[in-house]
């Protein structure tokens, strides 16, 4: 699968690269969905990464495409989780007593690696020191500011607020420690004009 | 806006002191303490941070760095401690020579290249030899704030470990003393790798040791963020040379035991300053002719910029050639 | 001299007023008849007798309202003030430059006493006297930062500094100009600026970014911004703007001169000592479209700037929509005589509106 190449955007918006090697004694490994052909890839550049990795893998619609080649891949470790918010327990106990020069590698969804970096820069390690790749979809997790209420997976701009319901659309501006986009109300000037919606890319 | 332009002044602004007292620390090092002459508080200080003390040696005007190693809390002394280089250019051997108890000095505000970050869950530090004066202010202010943090300080002997019986019985778990005559040596790849994640280290000493540590932690997958450093350049003494000063419009000879910057001041061209030791990027200056090569040994500029020759930091850096001719 | 300090809102009614005093030594931010961003920094030391630049934290005749109106925004939402952990120390740092400078600046308002870290600030104004331990967050009822900044007007970004760089990771903010401290806490500085238009291209923050890591202790710098809003209120942010916005839309030619204000920010920088933080106060200013205009040589200015100005600035400042009405109502105060340099009202020498 090709990789999408996000448009040109403002500095606060992420700009996510190609997971590569780096030397550390532990690697922790976080993706989900087709991020899993990234850490594949990563696994091919360095036959002895993986023994020293731990996998956290959350397929969501991918179901069992890449769980084999994942294991074929031979990770010390490896986690396949349901869902985001049901492994993140897990990641905060690896994390907890993971040292320093520790590497971290994020594939897949936006708020997946938004939400894991995070994670792991609450733990203590710089986010510019840990790798991104982007893969998959390119679904946005989107806070509402009025409300501050996150709506995930937002496909289109305008779309509805999940909590508070107000029209929003769909800025570029990015808050790392929230791991997401910022939505703004679209007809605050001119209540009840809103536009119809479009796909956030198109 | 203009409101009510003033002219940028170089270098922090100034502070008059005090010698209170001179204290032998060993052979080699000798610690100043300052007070203010009218008995007032001094500015509070950030751990790490040093001041530019200005001396007046027999005519010409020397501006050394010398990082703060008192408390930050104790506002009532400014303390530093300065090792003799007995092949330098002559301003610790001032220092040492000629400050007395009761002599006025000018020194500067205090300015921080070397903070602690203050995100840390621990903070570990190195020091070699003389470098140990800012962990003395950092152990300090963490003191203070019930930080988590411990010291690896490797000196040559017993009997040049500036502070190292001070540090040892105050701290004695925290406080690790290595002797370089006794082949003791700081045991770092251990040390790097069973920190937990938060962990900062900071290493301040002779440059071997600080890109023995700096290469070290890269290899063992240490983020860059988390390695600070601070080595002062004390500007060496070379073959004299002749610099052109476009916009002043002035030929300088920049002799064999000044420095660039020190020569444009002489000269009594304001050129902007802060560490005088190639660190923090306020002096740099454009070149605009270049026939002969630029001696760089700052910090500041990246390997292609020194290589580029249109750069050059006055403070550290010298010449050999024809022609140099600087926009300033 | 002794400020009588006005009862006024920033809301509902919109009470507020400038007196004669106020107009007079309002920060007009336009030193020439055009505008284009700079990066426009001086030293803050001090400034004309009266002028805003004169004291460290200018208080005037808005004080009262000001920190009332503060008080509403943090009921309604706390998270306009925040506190990332490690910025605790840069917190006291900051009360202790607010405390010891307003004491100094204005001691028939404000006074300091203190034996060792053992404090008592009295905030005669607002009828405050607190005995507290400084450095010690148990002895007062909410954060250092909190604490001050509830009686200092202005908004208040602290900085962190690492890495050749400065990082949103504090801050009091109840009057800004459209954007959100809890949102972009934790950011860096290109990061909280991206939304910026032209500026990233003009190279305006990596220059301003240079500048800013060398503020020195001691050696504080300021430097003005401006944008527009309809009725005087404070509160325009992100959080609200589903509220606020609409009210951009009731200018009519009758009401404008009344309704729609300049909006100036004057900003300032201090080093703050123990932390080695940046502090980065956002006093904002608001004055009606007709009392500038009352200031002959402003009057004629402000129409040619908002004129002249860029699209894309009219768009990111919010007020494109309402441009063209803004333009005919202050062409009526421009004679198209020459303006003289600077920012200051001149009364004396410029002469009154020919037409």
């Amino acid at each position: 699968m090709s990789k999408f190449q996000f448009p040109e955007s403002i500095a606060s918006r992420p700009v996510y690269g190609t997971l590569a090697p780096r030397p550390g004694k532990a690697h922790l490994m976080i993706a989900d969905a087709e991020g899993a052909e990234a850490l594949l890839d990563l696994a091919a550049q360095d036959a002895g990464l993986m023994a020293k990795a731990h996998i956290l893998y959350i397929p969501k619609g991918t179901g069992e495409t890449y769980v084999e080649k994942l294991r074929a891949a031979g990770p010390a470790q490896l986690y396949i989780g349901p869902s985001y918010a049901a492994s993140v327990q897990r990641l905060r106990r690896v994390l907890s007593d993971a040292h320093m020069g520790l590497q971290v590698y994020l594939a897949g969804t936006e708020g997946l690696m938004g939400q894991a970096m995070n994670e792991a820069v609450s733990a203590g390690i710089p986010h510019s020191a840990i790798q991104t790749e982007h893969r998959g979809s390119t679904a946005r997790r989107m806070q509402c500011v009025h409300c501050k209420g996150i709506t995930e997976d937002v496909t289109t701009d305008p779309f509805v607020c999940s909590h508070c319901g107000l029209n929003l659309f769909v800025r570029d501006h990015y808050s790392r420690r929230l791991a997401a986009f910022q939505g703004v109300c679209i007809d605050a000037e001119d209540p009840g004009n809103v536009p119809p919606a479009k796909e956030i890319y198109s | 806006m203009s409101a009510a332009p003033q002219k940028a002044r170089a270098g922090a602004e100034k502070i008059e002191v005090v010698v209170a007292a001179v204290v032998p620390v060993n052979e080699l090092v000798t610690r100043f303490e300052f007070r203010r002459p009218d008995g007032a508080e001094f500015p509070p200080f950030s751990a790490g941070a040093h001041t530019v003390v200005e001396m007046h040696d027999d005519g010409r005007t020397r501006l050394n760095p010398y990082s703060l190693m008192s408390d930050p809390g104790d506002r009532s002394l400014y303390a530093i401690s300065v090792r003799r280089d007995d092949e330098g250019r002559g301003g610790s051997l001032y220092m040492h020579r000629h400050v007395k108890p009761g002599d006025a000095m000018t020194i500067t505000y205090p300015v921080n290249l070397f903070p602690l970050d203050l995100r840390a869950r621990k903070h570990v530090f190195f020091a070699g030899g003389i470098g140990i004066t800012p962990f003395m202010a950092m152990i300090a202010q963490l003191e203070q704030s019930n930080g988590n943090w411990e010291l690896h300080y490797a000196c040559r002997s017993a009997a040049l470990g500036s502070y190292a019986d001070e540090l040892r019985g105050k701290y004695p778990n925290k406080a690790h003393i290595y002797y370089d005559d006794q082949e003791q040596v700081i045991p770092l790849d251990d040390l790097l790798s069973g920190q937990p994640l938060g962990t900062h280290i900071y290493v301040c000493g002779p440059k071997g040791m600080i890109g023995w540590v700096k290469a070290r932690a890269a290899a063992l997958g240490w983020p860059d963020e988390a390695v600070h450093s601070e080595e002062f350049l004390a500007p060496q003494p070379g073959a004299p040379f002749e610099v052109r000063l476009c916009k002043s419009d002035l030929v300088i000879q920049v002799g064999e035991h000044e420095s660039l910057l020190e020569a444009i001041e002489r000269a009594g061209v304001d050129a902007p300053f802060l560490c005088r030791g190639g660190a923090c990027g306020q002096c740099e200056t454009e070149v605009v002719e270049l026939d002969g090569e630029i001696v760089h040994r700052d910090h500041w500029l990246d390997e292609a910029e020194h290589a580029s020759g249109k750069k050059i930091m006055p403070c550290v850096s010298r010449f050999i050639g024809k022609t140099l001719v600087l926009d300033r | 001299m002794t400020i009588q300090f006005n009862n006024e809102t920033f809301r509902d009614d919109y009470s507020f007023r400038n007196s004669p005093w106020a107009i007079k030594r309002f920060p007009f931010p336009f030193h020439e008849d055009s505008y284009m961003y700079s990066v426009n920094m001086e030293q803050h030391r001090g400034g004309p007798e009266g002028s805003v630049y004169e004291k460290r934290f200018d208080v005037d005749e808005h004080y009262l309202s000001e920190m009332r109106d503060r008080a509403l925004v943090l009921a309604d939402d706390p998270l306009r003030c925040q506190s990332l952990p490690h910025m605790t120390l840069a917190g006291w740092d900051t009360l202790e430059l607010i405390m010891t400078c307003k004491a100094e600046d204005y001691p028939d308002l404000f006074e300091l006493h203190r034996d060792g870290n053992r404090w008592r600030w009295i905030n005669k104004p607002m009828g405050i006297d607190q005995s507290f331990t400084f450095l010690d967050p148990t002895t007062l009822p909410c954060g250092p930062l909190e604490y001050i900044t509830r009686q200092t007007q202005g908004d208040f970004a602290v900085l962190d500094q690492r890495d050749e760089m400065l990082w949103m990771d504090a801050g009091m903010v109840t009057t800004q100009a459209d954007w959100s401290l809890d949102f972009d806490i934790g950011m860096n500085f290109f990061e909280w600026h991206a939304p910026v238009p032209l500026a990233h291209e003009m190279g305006i923050f990596q220059r301003a970014l240079k500048f800013l890591l060398n503020v020195q202790q001691g050696a504080p710098a300021r430097r003005l911004n401006w944008t527009m809003t309809v009725n005087p209120l404070l509160d325009t942010s992100p959080e609200n703007y589903h509220k606020w916005g609409v009210q951009k839309t009731t200018l009519t030619p009758e009401n404008i001169g009344a309704k729609q204000h300049l909006r100036v920010e004057l900003q300032t920088f201090f080093r703050l000592p123990r932390s080695n933080a940046l502090l980065f106060p956002i006093r904002c200013y608001l004055i009606a479209f007709q009392d500038v205009v009352s200031v002959p040589k402003w009057g004629r200015r402000l129409h040619r700037v908002v004129r002249d100005l860029p699209e894309e600035l009219a768009t990111y400042k919010g007020f494109i929509a309402n441009r063209p009405l803004m333009i005919k109502y202050l062409s009526r105060f421009d004679d198209g005589l020459p303006t003289s340099p600077g920012v200051w009202p001149d009364l004396e020498t410029e002469p009154p509106l020919q037409k």
